[in-house]
């Protein structure tokens, strides 16, 4: 596929595309699907799913201690994959990658080990827009070691409100900001960039948690000046059991490690153990080895489709939704963020979510509803669930238009 | 939405307009059911005497089947004594986690027509507990007092 040349995907180009993910040609309760629950997870393209298998049909074994040629093979492998994310992010090493289960726990290896340099007296920095994977390990955190928890609030629109994000940060007491980079409920997308300079300027580090937003556009790390970024392979149509931190070097060689085990040390005795160098240190254990090695193929075919191509296409994806969706009676769009990645969440007057999270699966059209792991940002909007629409590289003007019109039928049977 | 039974006319208009509705004059007992998964919350008052439940009523926030299966049960309790309505909403709650698939469910000749109405929730698993969670509340409320 050719699409960057171009920034956008042809409709030749997207039913290629969208051939090259079997289960999108599945049906559901008798019609086709209908996938807009892409923010939950990603389906997998056939080179992800036959990537994996193939490795393990034929090139399989643990990884790191074996001195035999599969064990070469798997770890090159893994290795290799870890090369591909670091490139994906930008990162200054691939050391500065560590492998994790997903973006939940690559948040509280963060918490964890990074949480155990701070001090009783320094405040960790979140936001009231928060999964909440990236709220509960800091309060763990603070119960744990007594740091206090500041939120930083949201407008009304659905925005950071920076202006009091920066007077949380004045009094110099903010050790670490932890904050999405793109909301799974609002699809807010932060100015990331302001955020790290102001973290800075207060003397504060920031972990940018990227879940959302690495599947929606191209991330820097380096340009964006953060200081851990996270995401979760199963998102950006790779598989689940495989997440990413990133950390710059001298943060993660300062870090003690999350858990120990096998693979993390370079010496043991029953006194004492002499911890591996990074990542290694952060990966005890055996890994998710075939699914890291997923994730490099996911972002393979990411990259070859392109995130100019990819990204361009979800935006007009979400500029036609939040054309079609308000127009069906009773219906309103929750937040209305300066910029917007793929997510559209909703409510319809006199319809509980749940009500149009099942209806709309009779008819095979697959949406989120409830609180989205987002309870205190739902509790902020005076909402107890919202539905929530996500959209993905494969997801159609057509599918967002049949979601309209079935809203609107579900609307008229109840009222 | 005709190919959807599960939303039987019963259960949509009961959702819309619910009939036991508020709360009951002097209270004999209240209990409070949530689900944290969805935020449904339904909140009993019960006034029970010698003979039973003499009247129940309910302030419930929640989806349509929630809303419903609180009213109706609301419904078919009032009369009965603790033990027949706790035993009830036992047989109830059996009648949709068993796994036999709805057309087959064992013949309980003495389950109410409009509980019936909740059979298609066997295959809707994730919204059962829509549908039992007022009678765990009244488990609580009849339990305490
Ligand atoms: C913004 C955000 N952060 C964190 C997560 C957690 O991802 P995972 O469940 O893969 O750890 C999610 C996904 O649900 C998310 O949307």
């Amino acid at each position: 596929m050719s699409a960057s040349d171009t920034d956008v995907l042809s409709q030749a180009d997207l039913s290629h595309l969208r051939a090259q993910f079997p289960i999108l040609s599945q049906t559901v309760h008798g019609k086709p699907l209908v996938f807009l629950d892409s923010a939950a997870s990603a389906q997998k393209p056939d080179v992800v799913i036959d990537g994996m298998a193939e490795m393990m049909r034929t090139q399989y074994a643990n990884i790191h201690r074996g001195l035999h040629w599969m064990s070469e093979r798997s770890t090159e492998a893994y290795e290799a994959a870890r090369t591909r994310v670091a490139e994906f992010l930008g990162a200054a090493a691939r050391e500065e990658i560590v492998f994790t289960r997903n973006s939940t726990e690559a948040i509280n290896l963060v918490a964890y080990s990074y949480g155990s340099l701070l001090r009783p007296g320094q405040a960790v920095l979140i936001s009231e827009m928060e999964h909440h994977a990236n709220l509960v390990p800091w309060q763990m955190l603070r119960d744990r070691i007594g740091i206090e928890l500041r939120v930083a609030p949201i407008t009304d629109d659905g925005d950071l409100d920076l202006d009091a994000y920066g007077a949380l940060l004045a009094d110099g007491k903010v050790g670490l900001v932890a904050i999405t980079h793109m909301s799974n409920v609002l699809g807010t997308v932060t100015p990331a960039e302001r955020l790290v300079a102001m973290a800075h300027e207060a003397g504060a580090r920031i972990l940018l948690d990227g879940s959302q937003a690495v599947v929606h556009r191209r991330v820097n790390v380096q340009d964006l000046k953060a200081d851990f970024y996270t995401f979760t392979g199963h998102k950006l149509y790779g598989p689940t059991g495989i997440g990413v931190l990133w950390a710059r070097r001298e943060l993660l060689d300062a870090m003690p490690p999350f858990m120990g085990g096998g693979d993390m040390i370079s010496s043991v005795t029953f006194e004492k153990s002499v911890w591996a160098p990074v990542p290694a240190k952060f990966e005890a254990g055996t890994p998710a080895i075939v699914e890291a090695v997923g994730l490099g193929i996911a972002i393979d075919w990411v990259e070859s489709i392109g995130f100019d191509a990819i990204g361009a296409h979800e935006a007009a994806l979400t500029k036609h939704a939040l054309r079609v969706l308000p127009e069906v009676p009773g219906l309103s769009v929750v937040g209305k963020p300066r910029e917007r990645g793929g997510v559209v969440s909703f409510t319809m007057d006199d319809v509980h979510p749940h009500d149009i999270a099942t209806l709309l699966d009779r008819n095979g059209i697959a949406v989120r509803a409830g609180h989205h792991c987002a309870e205190p940002l739902m509790r902020r909007l005076g909402l107890t669930a919202t539905a929530r629409a996500s959209f993905a590289a494969y997801t159609t003007e057509h599918e967002i238009d049949v979601l309209a019109e079935t809203l609107r039928r579900i609307r008229q049977f109840f009222v | 939405m005709d190919e959807c039974s599960l939303y039987d006319t019963v259960i949509v208009t009961r959702s819309r307009s619910p009939h036991h509705a508020g709360v009951v004059n002097e209270p004999t007992s209240r209990a409070q059911g949530v689900n944290p998964l969805c935020g449904d919350r339904v909140r009993l008052s019960v006034r029970a005497g010698h003979d039973g439940i003499e009247d129940l009523r309910h302030e419930t926030r929640g989806c349509a089947i929630c809303i419903a299966a609180t009213d109706l049960m609301a419904e078919v309790v009032t009369g009965r004594t603790r033990t027949d309505a706790l035993e009830l909403g036992q047989r109830f709650t059996d009648m949709l986690e068993s796994q036999s698939p709805p057309g087959e469910v064992a013949d309980d000749a003495d389950m109410p027509e409009v509980l019936r109405a909740f059979l298609p929730l066997k295959t809707h698993r994730s919204r059962l507990r829509c549908a039992t969670l007022p009678w765990t509340a009244l488990g609580e409320a009849l339990n305490h007092d």
